[in-house]
């Protein structure tokens, strides 16, 4: 390969945090042209690394290149001077400002006096959202589109600016496959454009489709890089967490209890109706659909966040009312929900209290809240767990994503429940993480626990779910069991066609 | 160097940062008045922060919830007029039980408005503050009132007397700052109220009733209020209309001081504490430099300012805004 000037170059980068060496002597590169996939574990340091490229941290020590010169950035508008734009996983769009006006927010080309000059504004907005094969012109309130198309306001913003490298932090995370395909096409022009990208995502099949060499972390520290071409999966896997994974997946019939939960003609309008299964002790049911289809309100419903129009909800075959979360977590359910950040952690708090939030007002001594029964509870759940934290003073938010969704999952267990249900357990995860994740919920599973997963990936469904349903608009459109499924019958039993109705 | 201890520390430091300019205060002004430093000013000043220092723990509580409460001043008013009128016509051992019951009434509309009807606590507390000084003066129908045996009443313990040496106010301020604490740190309900406070969804989503935490914080604050008036009517052993007034802002100045986050979820018992000794310290001090008492608005205002600074910039790592 003939060396072209790197877009970008990191040397050496090492940052430190208290207590944590968060980045030590990491090297990167991205050439023009090139797609380079950064790698790694939760906490491996990619974060950290793409806040260093995009200049929100000031590394410690070591060199960053652009275009082969010296450069410190030291704020993101610097780094967006220098052409380096960072496509934000968490979206930072003013919801209530108009496409064009979030695309040249703070710039908006101005007339004299100051007026903004909307004309020239929104076509050149619409310019740039139509080489993005948009629909939705510049003018749509960004509040009115849906994830994948403020996303796609969020890359627009991008090309404003003559920019070298784009950084992508984990895009895909809330698209279809068609929108994905859609953002593929975009990567691969820009790349013909001779821009530089760096793509972090946790998914290998993207990785594999798209870059052109791929770079590993792992605990802080740069593990190797990798020519797409002439590695495997297996290989960068191994690099990643040192260790290869078993994917495949152990479809033993499962030894089923009791029926547990029983739910009869749910309705909760206007987001689904006329929902009845069965979930028995031992097994763990999938719900597939797509985003929409209401399984998270299903989910909410049975734990009390939301009042049904009617139909009945049994457990242990004994009608319950579940009105509330206390209500529900006191009938043995509980649920791991989709936003880890916003509905499951307590972000201001350690991980021990986070864990024994629901249940603190049980463990005292006296009125006192015994901390000696927390740290044991907190102990055993990370032992278990395989929770990776200095220590249960730590702020949870620190953690990476893999250990905060097992702090939120540790804190269910440890309640004891009869049912658990776990809404996208592994958004947003590593795959090391994630196949840790996989794997509990069939040991849980195997200890008797009854298991609902809910989940907009396929892959994920077919490995855990012992029976899988799938919901389309607010209804269940087919029951599967793990041996019948194929992904051609689950595809079209989620999007409304086939022969299956309501069940 | 100082930016690079903030950057080690983390919030940690920003206390300790008000702690050592509290220190530095207290340096500076007992060197520039020979007062300051003695036992006699200590224990005034300490005696009179007990009114502002008994409001700020309730506000601390509200304040960690994710609520503000700017009607502690009229509150204030209510029931200090209130336990000194009835103090001479039902007798102090009514009156105070009686004064005690309807300020956590008060306080229970706050918290049924905030925390079951969800409104916006500056609203709905910026209106209790002006309802609550219409209601007094309803009342009173403008009137002060006062106690006319000032001699002869145990009343007079609260604002006059001492335990055990130690100024009555001073021993309610650090005894219920004592509960309160330890409700915070080492009860379930404290433990709910930062939860609450950092991220009520994630609280409701773990099983607390997010409503009920909130109105709790409010019959708090309102018993803190109830409790600051019996030490303030027994001192004046008389009440003007509107004597809490400003008294809001003074105690939110106090817990903000002591590093309480206005966006809830944390901050501490003993960090106000520390605030409302700053505060009283501060203006104490610049009376016996000879300064005319308004400016102490100017300079609460101004330290008030730089301890948010500090605390601020203890969180993101540097001093300036880091987004140009």
């Amino acid at each position: 390969m003939t060396r072209k000037e790197p877009a970008l170059r990191l040397q050496q980068i090492v940052k430190t945090f208290p207590g944590v060496r968060a980045l030590d002597g990491v090297d990167f590169e991205v050439l023009p042209g090139e797609v380079h996939a950064l790698l790694g574990e939760n906490g491996a340091g990619k974060s950290t690394l793409m806040k260093v490229l995009a200049g929100m941290y000031q590394p410690n020590e070591g060199q960053i290149y652009i275009a082969g010169e010296e450069v410190t950035m030291t704020t993101p508008l610097d780094a967006k001077n220098q052409g380096v734009v960072l496509i934000h996983q968490e979206l930072s769009l003013v919801p209530e400002m108009t496409a064009a006006e979030n695309i040249y927010l703070g710039e908006l080309p101005r007339k004299s006096f100051g007026r903004v000059d909307w004309k020239t504004l929104h076509a050149r907005c619409d310019e740039i959202l139509s080489r993005l094969k948009c629909r939705f012109s510049s003018d749509t309130v960004v509040a009115g589109l849906s994830i994948a198309n403020q996303q796609m306001v969020e890359i627009a913003r991008a090309l404003t600016v003559d920019a070298r490298v784009v950084i992508f932090d984990e895009p895909t995370a809330s698209l279809t496959d068609a929108e994905k395909v859609v953002l593929f096409d975009i990567i691969n022009d820009l790349k013909a454009q001779g821009v530089g990208i760096v793509y972090i995502s946790h998914r290998m099949d993207e990785i594999f489709t798209l870059s052109d060499r791929i770079t590993v972390l792992r605990d802080g520290s740069y593990r190797g890089t990798l020519v797409t071409a002439e590695t495997d999966e297996d290989e960068v896997t191994r690099l990643m967490i040192g260790r290869s994974l078993d994917l495949s997946r152990n479809i033993k019939t499962p030894e089923l209890g009791d029926v547990v939960l029983e739910v009869r003609g749910l309705s909760c309008a206007p987001s689904f109706s006329d929902v009845s299964f069965a979930l028995r002790a031992g097994e763990v049911v999938g719900f597939y659909g797509l985003v929409g289809a209401g399984r998270t309100e299903l989910a909410e419903t049975l734990f009390g966040l939301r009042r049904p129009d009617g139909g009945t909800i049994l457990i242990d075959g004994a009608e319950v009312a579940t009105t509330s979360p206390q209500d529900a977590i006191a009938r043995g359910i509980s649920l791991v929900p989709e936003n880890r950040k916003e509905q499951g952690l307590v972000l201001t708090m350690n991980c021990r209290d986070n864990m024994t939030l629901p249940q603190v007002g049980d463990l005292t001594a006296g009125p006192f809240v015994s901390s000696g029964a927390e740290i044991a509870i907190f102990d055993q759940y990370r032992d278990r767990l395989a929770i990776k934290t200095p220590s249960w003073r730590q702020l949870v938010g620190y953690l990476s994503g893999g250990n905060q969704q097992k702090i939120v999952i540790g804190k269910w267990l440890s309640m004891q429940p009869r049912v658990l249900i776990v809404d996208e357990p592994t958004r947003g995860i590593d795959v090391g993480s994630k196949a840790e994740i996989h794997n509990l919920l069939r040991e849980l599973a195997a200890q008797g626990y009854a298991v609902i997963v809910i989940s907009s990936e396929m892959p994920e469904v077919l490995h855990v779910s012992d029976r899988i349903i799938a919901m389309y608009h607010g209804k269940i459109t087919r029951e599967f069991s793990a041996a019948e499924v194929s992904e051609d019958a689950l595809v079209q039993a989620i999007s409304g066609l086939g022969n299956g109705t309501a069940a | 160097m100082l930016l690079t201890r903030l950057k080690a520390g983390g919030p940690a430091i920003a206390r300790q940062g008000i702690l050592v300019a509290f220190l530095l205060f207290m340096v500076a002004f007992s060197l520039m008045s020979d007062r300051f430093l003695s036992a006699d000013n200590f224990m005034s000043v300490f005696r009179q922060s007990a009114i502002i220092g008994v409001m700020a723990l309730g506000v601390t509580i509200v304040v960690i919830g994710g609520n503000l409460d700017l009607s502690v001043g009229s509150m204030l008013s209510f029931a200090t007029v209130l336990v000194v009128d009835l103090h001479d016509k039902i007798g102090p051992e009514l009156a105070i039980p009686v004064m005690i019951l309807a300020t956590l009434c008060l306080g229970a509309i706050n918290g049924a408005l905030i925390g079951f009807l969800r409104l916006n606590s500056l609203i709905v507390t910026l209106g209790m503050l002006s309802a609550i000084q219409g209601l007094v003066l309803i009342y009173s129908g403008g009137q002060n009132v006062d106690i006319v045996d000032q001699q002869g009443t145990w009343f007079s313990i609260f604002g006059r007397g001492a335990i055990m040496g130690i100024a009555t106010p001073i021993v309610m301020f650090l005894g219920l700052a004592l509960l309160f604490h330890v409700i915070m740190s080492s009860m379930p309900f404290g433990r709910k109220v930062y939860a609450v406070g950092g991220n009520p969804t994630a609280s409701v989503f773990s099983g607390i009733s997010r409503s009920r935490v909130v109105f709790t914080t409010y019959l708090i604050s309102a018993l803190c209020v109830s409790m600051a008036a019996i030490i303030l009517g027994s001192r004046v052993m008389g009440s003007q209309n509107n004597v809490g007034q400003g008294y809001e802002l003074q105690v939110l100045a106090a817990v903000i001081l002591g590093g309480t986050s206005l966006m809830g979820g944390s901050g501490s018992i003993s960090r106000t504490v520390l605030g409302v000794l700053m505060l009283a310290f501060i203006q104490n001090g610049l009376i016996l430099m000879g300064q005319p008492y308004y400016m102490q608005w100017l300079v609460t205002w101004a330290i008030i300012i730089i301890a948010v600074w500090l605390d601020v910039a203890a969180k993101r790592g540097r001093l300036l805004s880091p987004i140009a």
